[in-house]
């Protein structure tokens, strides 16, 4: 009783809230934060940043809350961790769970509105809309001024916004050339033919009212072009006004009944297709199965052997007797001190097929020089040798820890018993160090299993799985098969399809890592709250 | 085989283990080594002849700190920089984090516990591109904070600073005794003062394994760091290092090679100098027996 009252935090006497500098201070610290939260959410707005904005304004909300309400002073402690935590780590996997429901990628890379907006600005040429040829004028302040001729003879002066002048009502007009065009007109000057090409906005401005607005087509016609496409709300479909075929949105492409489909496919859901393409389409699924195997095959062979060599060195090396104990287990750490980015490409030189001092090495004893990274095999057995380079110092420490927490007695008792050294490890050091190391083997499990940089750094996934439909290859595994769709140049980008593997690889070790707190004291350690 | 003495049979063990850990130690430094070899081979190529080089010499360091293509100091400042202000700030999240979550009780706790490590399991390559949207926002508002900053980097590094090593510290916490927080609290103590005058003090080792490998995780980052900095001179070593061997992969090897034995140095003098010091950490935190 008493330990639960003296850490709870006490809502009456000694809590920080019953001193008046606290509350002052807590005030203020607020009304800083207040502010400029408030600043920065309203220029998140202002800069059309809609999810930012919203984004702040719940931490925002969550800060006051914390910060206002006497029973959130635990969160005080970890308030800054938590709103980082939000902004950085919770949000961007929030945004890749949504996207993994979408389309998003090349083809797909605009919003709807956007589509929409993009798709309104198209325009054509009606049937009895007026055609003209056209001469351009520009004054100093870089607006312009079109004179147009039809085919009928007659001619108008035109400027942006205002219905077309017809030739006897314009003003300021200069002299007429023998092609009926005026060589000046009062404060512009004639664009001749060079200066019209090199003109980028002219073709951009409508001229005319905005009804019957005339914009320049070509360097000889402008016309009474009308917007192309219509998008109606109400039915959410976009109307070609040429030719009146409708076209509703289909997975992010305005479709027609007849399948003829419009430019601008925007980013749309697309429900859970994008985790059952996997099940239809064998060309996907042919590599995906092979990548799965291996990822759980690497994962589990990373672990199992450096587990292994690391508890083996640490057995073989426990005895606090042996002379020059300490030097061996500084020099077998030394692959963990250095950087592995480093040490992976240092060994990607190693293992270089013609190059490398491996292979140069092995042709001289042996005279072969195995093409590690063009047979897939031997590509996974050098990947393999690498992991257990870099990774069993780790348990080398680890279990040197472990191994001393174990009492001496029991192996007394058990060499009395007459266990030989073969039973009194397998009877006993290794069932308990299970118990303590167990939680971390998984956690290592966990932690190969997305072993990106590895698989990247050392062989980008290669040697290239042969007919495979997507960019696969034979050491791919699942994250750097997932780079492929995201980041890797040279072919169509599918955010969507790439979000959708990576939520299905997170159910993966989320459930390897829930289901290890289950039989853990780790998480009984939690759940008892000692 | 009955005649030896027990001296002799002890002696004999010894020498099994040491030709043991002879042959482990080559396996575990031959790479090391090599590298050695590679930066002070002149030559400059993945392919060295013989191990020791026929003439050795320091080109390769000498063009580490001449060469304007490879400004190698900078890069190994940037990183030292970035680590340095990442490794304090996250560390002080974490203890405060990790004393809450230890000593106080609230709703949702396990919860918040549970879910740090899931965030932690969550592969996060494509949120990457959420990321660099996320920072050229911040950048669009606060030009100091958006991409190709140090401090826009260092901020989201931070967004980690609630991670793993929240368990890891929590468990050192839990093992030392409720008495000394009670007592202090009879004599009238605050929370606060008691976190900070009576309990941080002995969570000195922990606080310098949880800081080794924060200084270690970020300096070693390079797929953020590679996304988020854009020029040259902004790059941490690791970015440096990895573009600078990316483009002419055989030819710059010797500089490669002399470049990254002394940015692994700092790491590797830390580690072994503090070693008995991790391995107390680690094992007192994780692995509790």
């Amino acid at each position: 009783m008493a330990v639960q009252n003296l850490n709870m935090p006490r809502s009456k006497k000694g809590e920080p809230s019953a001193t008046l500098t606290n509350v002052v201070l807590r005030i203020v610290l607020l009304l800083a934060i207040d502010g400029f939260l408030i600043w920065f959410a309203l220029n998140a707005f202002a800069e059309g940043f809609l999810p930012l904005g919203i984004v702040v304004v719940l931490v925002g909300a969550f800060v006051n809350y914390v910060i206002l309400v006497n029973d959130m002073y635990p969160l005080r402690w970890m308030l800054l961790g938590l709103i980082l935590m939000a902004m950085f780590a919770i949000w961007p996997i929030l945004l890749t769970i949504f996207v993994a429901f979408t389309n998003y990628g090349d083809g797909h890379l605009l919003s709807k509105t956007q589509s929409i907006e993009l798709l309104e600005k198209e325009r054509y040429l009606p049937e009895g809309g007026a055609a003209y040829s056209w001469t351009g004028y520009r004054n100093d302040a870089g607006e312009y001024a079109l004179w147009l001729q039809n085919a009928a003879g007659e001619s108008f002066l035109a400027f942006p916004g205002q219905p077309l002048i017809p030739a006897a009502e314009a003003e300021g007009i200069g002299e007429l050339d023998e092609s009926g065009i005026p060589t000046s007109i009062e404060g512009f000057n004639k664009l001749n033919a060079l200066q019209v090409a090199s003109d980028q906005t002219i073709s951009q401005v409508q001229f005319g009212s905005e009804e019957d607005g005339v914009r320049i087509r070509s360097a000889r016609e402008a016309a009474q072009l009308q917007s192309r496409y219509s998008y109606n709300e109400d039915q959410d479909i976009i109307v070609d006004l040429q030719t009146e075929i409708e076209y509703s949105p289909v997975d992010g492409i305005w479709t027609a009944v007849n399948r003829d489909e419009l430019p601008f496919g925007f980013q749309s859901s697309v429900g859970f297709s994008n985790f059952t393409r996997f099940f239809e389409s064998p060309a996907l699924r042919g590599p995906l199965l092979r990548i799965i195997t291996w990822n759980f095959v690497f994962a589990f062979f990373s672990v199992f052997s450096t587990f292994a060599l690391g508890l083996g060195i640490a057995y073989i090396f426990n005895d606090r007797s042996l002379p020059g104990r300490k030097i061996i287990q500084s020099l077998l750490l030394i692959p963990y001190t250095i950087p592995s980015l480093i040490t992976i490409i240092i060994w990607r030189g190693m293992f270089n097929n013609q190059l490398g001092v491996i292979n140069r090495t092995l042709s001289d004893l042996f005279g072969i020089a195995p093409a590690w990274f063009v047979d897939p095999t031997l590509a996974k057995i050098a990947i393999l040798i690498v992991n257990l380079w870099l990774g069993y110092p780790y348990f080398m420490l680890i279990c040197s820890g472990a191994l001393q927490a174990i009492p001496e007695d029991l192996y007394e008792a058990a060499r009395v018993d007459g266990a030989n050294a073969w039973q009194r490890f397998f009877k006993i050091t290794l069932p308990l160090l299970l118990v303590s190391v167990g939680p971390l083997l998984v956690a290592s499990f966990v932690y190969n299993f997305n072993n990106f940089n590895l698989i990247y750094l050392f062989i980008e996934g290669g040697p290239p799985i042969a007919n495979s439909a997507t960019r696969a290859g034979h050491t791919d595994i699942l994250i750097s098969y997932v780079y492929n769709f995201a980041f890797a140049s040279g072919r169509a980008k599918e955010y969507g399809l790439g979000s959708a593997i990576t939520i299905v690889i997170f159910i993966i070790v989320a459930v390897i890592t829930l289901f290890q707190f289950r039989y853990t004291r780790m998480w009984e350690e939690v759940g008892e709250g000692v | 085989m009955s005649n030896i003495t027990l001296k002799q049979r002890k002696n004999l063990n010894h020498l099994g283990r040491w030709l043991v850990a002879l042959v482990l130690i080559f396996f575990a430094i031959f790479p090391v080594l090599w590298v050695l070899s590679a930066s002070l081979n002149p030559l400059n190529t993945l392919a060295s002849a013989r191990f020791i080089p026929d003439n050795v010499g320091l080109d390769n360091y000498r063009f580490l700190f001449e060469s304007p293509d490879f400004p190698f100091l900078t890069w190994l400042w940037n990183s030292i920089k970035i680590s340095t202000i990442t490794t304090v700030l996250s560390v002080s999240i974490t203890t405060l984090a990790a004393y809450a979550f230890s000593r106080l009780r609230f709703s949702g706790r396990e919860n918040m516990l549970k879910g740090i490590l899931l965030i932690q399991v969550f592969p996060g390559l494509l949120a990457m591109i959420a990321m660099f949207t996320l920072v050229t926002q911040f950048g669009t508002i606060i030009p100091a904070l958006g991409l190709d900053t140090h401090a826009g980097l260092i901020m989201v590094y931070l967004g980690g600073a609630m991670g793993v090593n929240i368990w890891l510290m929590k468990g050192f916490f839990d093992t030392i005794p409720r008495a000394i927080d009670e007592s202090a609290m009879v004599d009238g103590a605050t929370q606060w003062q008691i976190f900070s005058q009576l309990l941080l003090p002995l969570m000195r080792p922990i606080l310098v394994v949880v800081a080794i490998l924060s200084f270690i995780g970020t300096y070693g980052d390079f797929i953020l760091a590679r996304i988020l900095l854009k020029s040259t001179d902004q790059y941490p070593l690791m970015v440096g290092l990895f573009i600078f061997t990316s483009g002419q992969f055989s030819q710059n090897w010797g500089p490669f090679a002399a470049g990254a034995l002394l940015g692994a140095l700092p790491i590797m003098i830390i580690y072994l100098i503090l070693q008995d010091q991790i391995v107390g950490g680690l094992t007192q935190g994780a692995v509790k027996g």
